[in-house]
């Protein structure tokens, strides 16, 4: 019977297949007879690695498994989410602030997973904001934001949050070179070269707790930072940052910073940088940022503004940054697994630079330097590099590595991925993506452990690839088995938002610790309603708290009288149950925000402002039990000078007028 | 086309099924503990003692009630249980509590309210009540200690003294 089932899946999937066989597009030449099957995943079974996608514009993060492509949960991070509730229920709304106040979106661009020993560890993943420039940390015990801390002194967050081999910090570089916070911003556009400048935050992170404190600041020339990673292995204690826009231009950028022949990879000794700093030598400036924690206990999260951060000037030091000049405005900018090898994709560039960590520190030593930019020594091309790829195809941006010495580099505009040996600089294979490939994703691709069984490429284009939906269309992944000498494309998946980067890992390295309830007697929510006896209603001048229950299959109370018109209703919503998958959801006709989702033992509140008299049904919006159309109460709203008492209740406690 | 878009499938499918059984094992895994777990278990199922860990000799009961068991299980009841059940016979989303130490064996209830899944999925009493009730009873995560009680709370309002 089981067999019959799978049979018949497969049959689909074939028939499928068959179908886009037929097509007459270049497609056909990329997939062959067993794709579906290495993508099969049976209906019951779970997949095998978890993928975490960046949505993009969409601001959140996207879960994934491989290598079935089946979407599991968006996880809201830097975009309000009126479906779970986040950034409009009460104690979601700090996370979301900002010292611009409060901002419901970002672009959220890079992942990057916890890691131990320079290997992926599951503990949490984090995620950067690229517009009010942010980085957040998700915990995946929960698969929920965790924490939020604002970065000062930066804009456009993009060459973030890239982590050290311990997790000792989350690396944050900034896009946009601005002038400092504590310096007056309102001066000349044309004065960048005087006034902007470019400031790199190493944000520690708590070895038990994860909790996320800005350590120090670089700071750097005005240039633009663009992508960024980790030394590992013998590298440890070095930050490579990719930097275009070394014209310093401020205007026509796609021109005017695409001038000169080499850009440059900075390279940062931060376990010096940390010695300057135990050492004193960080001056404190005062700036205005936002730190947002959320309490498991409590439920809540809260928002504290900080006024200070440590800054090391690089003109003050001569041996924290190093350049090494780099083909054509550098995009990505990736270490290999053993930590000897920093690949630099000069994305206007036809070739791949690979320099050499060892070769770089003999230049050091032997003071090898072409002179300085801006006060920062250059190190020669020729003395640090271990060599180029050769006409590996066009627009290279991205590397990710599978740990048996082979590199992946996507092309963007050539829409391929380019397979070469990191030790002989020799291409061994290359595939089309359809179309316009960004980043790539093999599991632990940037650690010191990949599990180099599939690649991914996430695509910007997906024009005819997929059934039309008007002027927008989907943006996607391909999946690709790479167990082989050849690569081989198993599967197409659209996305949530736009895909940048991702991360992937083994699904047994986090499923285990993933949390079912939250256990009602540890609930310290200071509205929580432990047990339906205390469920009540309770006037504070123009609030009025209700402190409510949620069971399969009724809300208590469900009738309440007594609300007037200018009243502030505050809907605190316990849900009592104790089973892994029973969530509640609450709404009340009118509400200005959304829906409360409040999982087994927690509380959550809405708030609600009724601007008129009269009947307002509330309801569970989670379908819970066969009378889960039952779940469902009513709120009668009364002018603001009615002299209607406050009353509620719940069957025989419901108020009685006799009418 | 159409014959020949078939003999193309039929082709895919012949090839692809070839040694598929093992590319599967090694590729998905299996999420169902549960169902190891039911495999194990004998498939006699005794209606008198309910589906878990507890018997008649380890739920430590004795004739005279004990007055703090009962006390910890009213608190416990009033966060976990009371929103549907009532102390009475009256039914509200589940049955009234009046009386179900006197039809229920010990070990029954507490097995049942351990875990109340499998013996909704087999229990005749269970699944009678279930046809009544019409919502699953939810696993509302007691510990052994909790469990048992809150069975002390329910003796104590069947006149355990």
């Amino acid at each position: 019977m089981k067999k019959q089932l799978q049979l018949g899946i497969l049959a689909i999937a074939l028939v499928t297949l068959g179908l886009i066989a037929c097509k007459p597009k270049n497609m056909t030449s990329a997939v062959t007879g067993d794709a579906a099957l290495k993508a099969f995943v049976a209906p019951g079974q779970y997949d095998e690695f978890y993928n975490f996608v960046s949505g993009g514009f969409s601001g959140q993060l996207a879960v994934y498994g491989l290598p079935s492509g089946r979407l599991f949960r968006v996880i809201p991070v830097f975009s309000v989410d009126p479906e779970k509730g986040w950034g409009y229920s009460e104690e979601t709304k700090p996370m979301l602030n900002t010292s611009h106040g409060f901002v419901p979106w970002d672009d959220s661009h890079h992942p990057e997973m916890s890691q131990t020993d320079g290997e992926v560890d599951g503990r949490w993943i984090f995620l950067n904001g690229n517009n009010t420039p942010r980085v957040a940390r998700i915990d995946l015990t929960t698969f929920r934001t965790a924490e939020i801390i604002e970065l000062p002194n930066s804009a456009g967050n993009h060459s973030s949050p890239f982590i050290t081999q311990n997790t000792e910090y989350v690396i944050a570089g900034t896009r946009f070179s601005v002038p400092p916070d504590n310096a007056n911003g309102d001066v000349p556009i044309d004065s960048y070269k005087k006034n902007f400048k470019g400031h790199l935050s190493f944000i520690s992170v708590d070895k038990e707790s994860g909790e996320m404190d800005i350590a120090f600041q670089i700071k750097c020339p005005g240039v633009n930072f663009d992508l960024s990673h980790a030394g590992k292995g013998p590298s440890h204690g070095w930050f490579f940052f990719s930097c275009y826009n070394t014209e310093q231009a401020n205007t026509l950028l796609e021109v005017n910073a695409s001038q000169r022949d080499k850009d440059f990879i900075l390279a940062v000794n931060w376990k010096k940088a940390e010695e300057y700093i135990a050492a004193g030598k960080g001056r404190k400036e005062s700036v205005n940022y936002a730190h947002n924690i959320w309490d498991e206990a409590t439920h809540s999260g809260t928002s504290e503004m900080r006024k200070e951060v440590l800054v090391l000037d690089y003109e003050d030091f001569d041996d924290l940054c190093y350049m090494i000049p780099c083909p054509k405005s550098p995009h990505g900018c990736d270490v290999d697994p053993t930590g000897q090898y920093i690949v630099g994709s000069g994305k206007l560039a036809a070739l791949i630079p690979v320099f050499s960590f060892a070769k770089m520190q003999a230049a050091i030593a032997a003071s090898d330097f072409d002179g300085d930019y801006l006060g920062i020594d250059v190190l020669k091309y020729e003395s640090v590099l271990h060599g180029e790829v050769k006409r590996p195809g066009l627009g290279p941006l991205h590397t990710e590595f599978d740990g048996n010495g082979n590199a992946y580099t996507s092309m963007f505009v050539s829409s391929e991925v380019v397979k070469w040996n990191i030790e002989s600089l020799e291409v061994l294979d290359r595939v089309p993506t359809y179309y316009s490939v960004g980043h790539l994703c093999i599991p632990g691709g940037d650690s010191r452990k990949p599990f180099g069984k599939y690649m991914i490429a996430y695509n910007k284009i997906t024009k005819d690839r997929y059934l039309p939906t008007g002027p927008e269309l989907c943006q996607s992944a391909q999946l690709y088995d790479i167990s082989g000498d050849k690569m081989q494309l198993i599967l197409d998946f659209p996305t949530i938002g736009e895909p940048h980067y991702a991360q992937a890992a083994p699904a047994d390295l986090i499923s285990p610790n993933s949390v079912k309830i939250f256990k009602i007697d540890e609930n310290m929510h200071p509205y929580a309603t432990k047990g339906e006896k205390e469920s009540k209603v309770v006037r504070d001048g123009k609030k009025i708290h209700v402190y409510m229950t949620a069971i399969r299959s009724h809300l208590a109370p469900d009738n309440i009288e007594g609300v007037k018109v200018g009243d502030e209703v505050y809907f605190h919503v316990t849900n009592l149950e104790q089973d892994w998958d029973v969530p509640h959801g609450f709404a009340v006709i009118g509400a200005n925000n959304a829906e409360l989702l409040i999982m087994p033992g927690e509380t959550q509140t809405l708030k609600w402002v009724p601007e008129k008299s009269g009947m307002f049904p509330m309801y569970c919006t989670d379908f819970c039990s066969a009378l889960h159309q039952e779940m469902s109460g009513y709120v009668r709203v009364s002018p603001a000078n009615s002299n209607v008492p406050l009353r509620s209740g719940l069957g025989d406690t419901a108020p009685v007028s006799g009418e | 086309m159409e014959k020949l878009l078939v003999a193309f499938i039929f082709i895919l499918m012949v090839s692809a099924c070839g040694g598929s059984g093992e590319t599967k094992e090694e590729k998905g895994t299996s999420p169902s503990a549960t169902t190891e777990k039911k495999s194990e278990e004998s498939p006699e199922y005794d209606p008198n003692r309910g589906h878990g860990k507890w018997t008649a000799e380890n739920i430590g009961v004795t004739d005279a009630l004990d007055a703090a068991k009962a006390e910890s299980g009213e608190k416990i009841a009033d966060v976990k249980c009371s929103s549907c059940h009532k102390m009475t016979e009256e039914r509200l989303v589940g049955p009234g509590w009046s009386g179900v130490t006197k039809r229920r064996k010990g070990e029954w209830i507490m097995n049942f309210i351990s875990d109340p899944d499998p013996m909704i999925e087999k229990d005749p009493v269970v699944q009678a009540q279930l046809e009544l009730c019409l919502v699953r009873m939810p696993n509302q995560n007691l510990s052994d200690s909790e469990s048992r009680d809150v069975y002390e709370y329910m003796r104590k309002n069947d006149g355990v003294k």
